[in-house]
């Protein structure tokens, strides 16, 4: 009977996913700081943030499209294929600014592409960005790069940026603990970043009281756009070469799960940084005592995938699909 | 072996040396030359690559090597691209079997040691023969080129203990790369066989890098943590061995941590790696010599005369270990310098 006394304090509003994280996370955290000699060493701290920061990068966009209701699945070929190209053209000897502006403008169209087919073509952004993700990447790497890794020139800023510390914190952790200052503020007390709830919440009375709709959704995948390349040139500045196999990897679900996990539910208009935050550190903390575990890769995606489902089942349990979802239909 | 069984071994090895080309004479008579018999046999014959990726060094390298060689005996080359994707190589082999100008030699990198067995198979059965190349599996091919993945791992051990030297803490970490890959097993079954003539060495950790940099640098990190006294460590692949050398760069223990590695030795994923002071061995194959032994065997093949899975011949390619030490211009090869001369 101990069960259902539990089921009681599940009442809606208490138990909101993102504290239901934060517990596990502070569960897991005790059990492996008492398990696991090292881990709650200050060093290892720091590094489980540092190895989810690009990632947590990422998912900082990704939130930015879920809470205004879309998704956005060409994020990893962004981010791997605009780092990719940029260093490809610097190793052809092209200088710094003439590169970075036709990498920076390439994600700026893509972005509006995206945005485009979504907001006035109506092609469900489930599909527009899973084309164009492909697109992304089989331009770029059948016209535009020789190899599969691209090396970061010798000397080249992104090679120092790599080694930055400050207070022995590496500059990636800061890079992105701004990136989710600046999104907070953009979300919480801008007109656009509240148009993107809105919007998010229910879109049609969103655009009955007059909020721009569709150029609102452009700028979303805009911003999640050039968040991508940012994580490139990130990851590019710790590897000092980028991968462009990443598109491959199990990458892009990773990021959505960070937000689903965090508690941005799928369907959109809540959620903030802090829920980013949240499954950034709780994915983190998990790969990290797995891999003091010794835990075989293979296994490590069976319990990261079993985790992301238990997340979404307890998602729908306690954030029921209510009479407004069930209209707009998912995503 | 005794002097009998040798005499009958030599006997054979004799008997089917010359009877095999003599059936290619047969079309064209006694007085026809070696030039003539050479180019009936050539002439027009399909080749065809299906590696992992086109998108890596060795990859890239072999079809640049392949290209001229097939194109200079009148022959043509083609790849397929299958993007590290298995069925999308499956698919590729397949279209390759069935379409109407199939080729008459296949070259395949196989992504495991199962794949593509039964497709392999399917090829030989219709007259192709199939070259295995850098990645073994079970099946029996016309022949294998390119490492020997146990001895491999052997040298990277070997290298490890001597970057590590007998005042270390002995200790030694391995990124793996999975656990299907042929390449992968091979290596470690490798490793700790030298390891087990080492006993005061000790493996601390064995995670796998997925071939990733980004898991390859995320482990290493975890790694030196758990274990900061830690002398050396071996990743699997230099594709993903970036990641293991940012991690040991970022911890600042390059002086401390020999990191060993294996690779194609192309002059970028290698060598600069070397001089950076990014990796400190590199157990490294040699492309010219083992793209020209598939070209030996190409034209042995198509000469024989033999059916497809007659013999399985492995031609292991001759591997060394570069380090700073025995680094010259000439350790490594130039992606852009062997595709500028193939144009």
């Amino acid at each position: 009977m101990a069960g259902l006394q539990a089921a009681g304090i599940f009442r809606q509003g208490f138990w909101s996913q993102e504290r239901i994280v934060l517990g596990l996370s502070a569960l897991l955290f005790l059990v492996s700081a008492i398990a696991l000699p090292g881990f709650a060493e200050p060093a290892n701290l720091i590094s489980i943030v540092r190895s989810v920061s690009v990632l947590g990068l990422l998912a900082v966009g990704m939130a930015i499209v879920i809470i205004g209701r879309g998704i956005d699945l060409a994020a990893v070929a962004i981010m791997a294929m605009s780092a990719a190209w940029y260093l490809q053209m610097l190793n052809d000897g092209w200088s710094e600014a003439a590169a970075f502006a036709i990498a920076l403008a390439a994600v700026l169209a893509i972005g509006l592409v995206n945005g485009f087919l979504i907001a006035y073509a109506d092609v469900p952004a489930i599909f527009a960005t899973l084309a164009s993700g492909s697109f992304v990447f089989g331009f770029v790497r059948s016209q535009l790069i020789t190899q599969d890794a691209i090396p970061v020139p010798a000397g080249h800023w992104l090679e120092q940026l790599g080694g930055v510390r400050i207070l022995d914190i590496p500059a990636e952790v800061f890079i992105f603990g701004g990136a989710c200052f600046v999104a907070y503020l953009f979300l919480r007390f801008t007109k656009w970043g509240r148009y993107v709830y809105f919007m998010g919440d229910n879109l049609m009375a969103a655009r009955n009281i007059g909020i721009p709709v569709r150029p609102m959704n452009m700028l979303r995948y805009v911003l999640s756009a050039v968040i991508a390349l940012a994580a490139g040139l990130l990851t590019a500045s710790s590897l000092h070469s980028m991968n462009t196999r990443i598109v491959n990897s199990t990458l892009l679900y990773d990021i959505i799960l960070v937000v689903v996990i965090g508690g941005i539910g799928l369907s959109g208009g809540k959620g903030g940084m802090r829920n980013v935050i949240g499954g950034a550190i709780l994915i983190g903390i998990m790969l990290n005592a797995m891999t003091i575990i010794d835990i075989p890769n293979i296994y490590q995606n069976l319990i990261k995938s079993t985790v992301l489902l238990i997340a979404i089942i307890v998602d729908s349990l306690l954030n029921p699909r209510d009479e407004q979802t069930a209209q707009q239909g998912d995503i | 072996m005794n002097w009998k069984m040798l005499l009958a071994c030599a006997a054979t090895a004799t008997a089917l040396t010359h009877s095999a080309p003599a059936f290619a004479q047969e079309d064209q008579g006694p007085a026809a030359g070696g030039p003539a018999i050479y180019e009936a046999a050539m002439k027009g014959k399909r080749v065809a690559l299906v590696p992992m990726a086109m998108g890596f060094d060795l990859a890239q390298g072999w079809a640049a090597i392949l290209k001229r060689e097939v194109e200079g005996f009148g022959g043509t080359f083609e790849t397929r691209d299958p993007n590290w994707s298995v069925e999308a190589g499956a698919q590729a082999i397949t279209e390759l079997i069935s379409s109407s100008t199939k080729p008459d030699v296949l070259i395949v990198m196989s992504p495991d040691l199962n794949s593509y067995a039964k497709l392999m198979k399917k090829a030989q059965k219709e007259g192709i023969y199939v070259v295995l190349v850098d990645n073994p599996a079970n099946f029996k091919a016309d022949a294998y080129v390119g490492g020997d993945w146990n001895k491999l791992g052997q040298m990277e051990a070997e290298a490890v203990i001597k970057g590590c030297g007998e005042k270390s803490s002995k200790k030694i970490g391995l990124v793996q790369g999975d656990q299907v890959n042929a390449t992968s097993l091979y290596q470690y079954a490798g490793i700790m066989k030298v390891l087990e003539q080492h006993k005061d060495f000790q493996v601390v950790a064995k995670p796998d890098s997925n071939w990733d940099a980004t898991t390859s640098r995320n482990v290493t990190t975890t790694m030196l943590q758990q274990n900061p006294d830690i002398c050396g460590i071996i990743d699997f692949w230099d594709g993903d061995a970036t990641g293991a050398a940012a991690a040991i760069r970022e911890a600042g223990k390059q002086d401390q941590v020999y990191l060993v590695t294996t690779g194609g030795g192309e002059e970028n994923a290698t060598c600069k790696n070397i001089e950076a002071g990014n990796f400190d061995a590199v157990v490294s194959t040699e492309l010219y010599n083992e793209s020209e032994a598939m070209v030996a065997i190409i034209k042995y093949l198509l000469q024989s005369g033999q059916p497809p899975g007659t013999a399985s011949p492995y031609i292991y390619s001759l591997m060394t270990t570069i380090t700073k030490e025995n680094m010259t211009p000439r350790s490594c090869w130039s992606l852009k310098a062997l595709q500028e001369a193939a144009k």
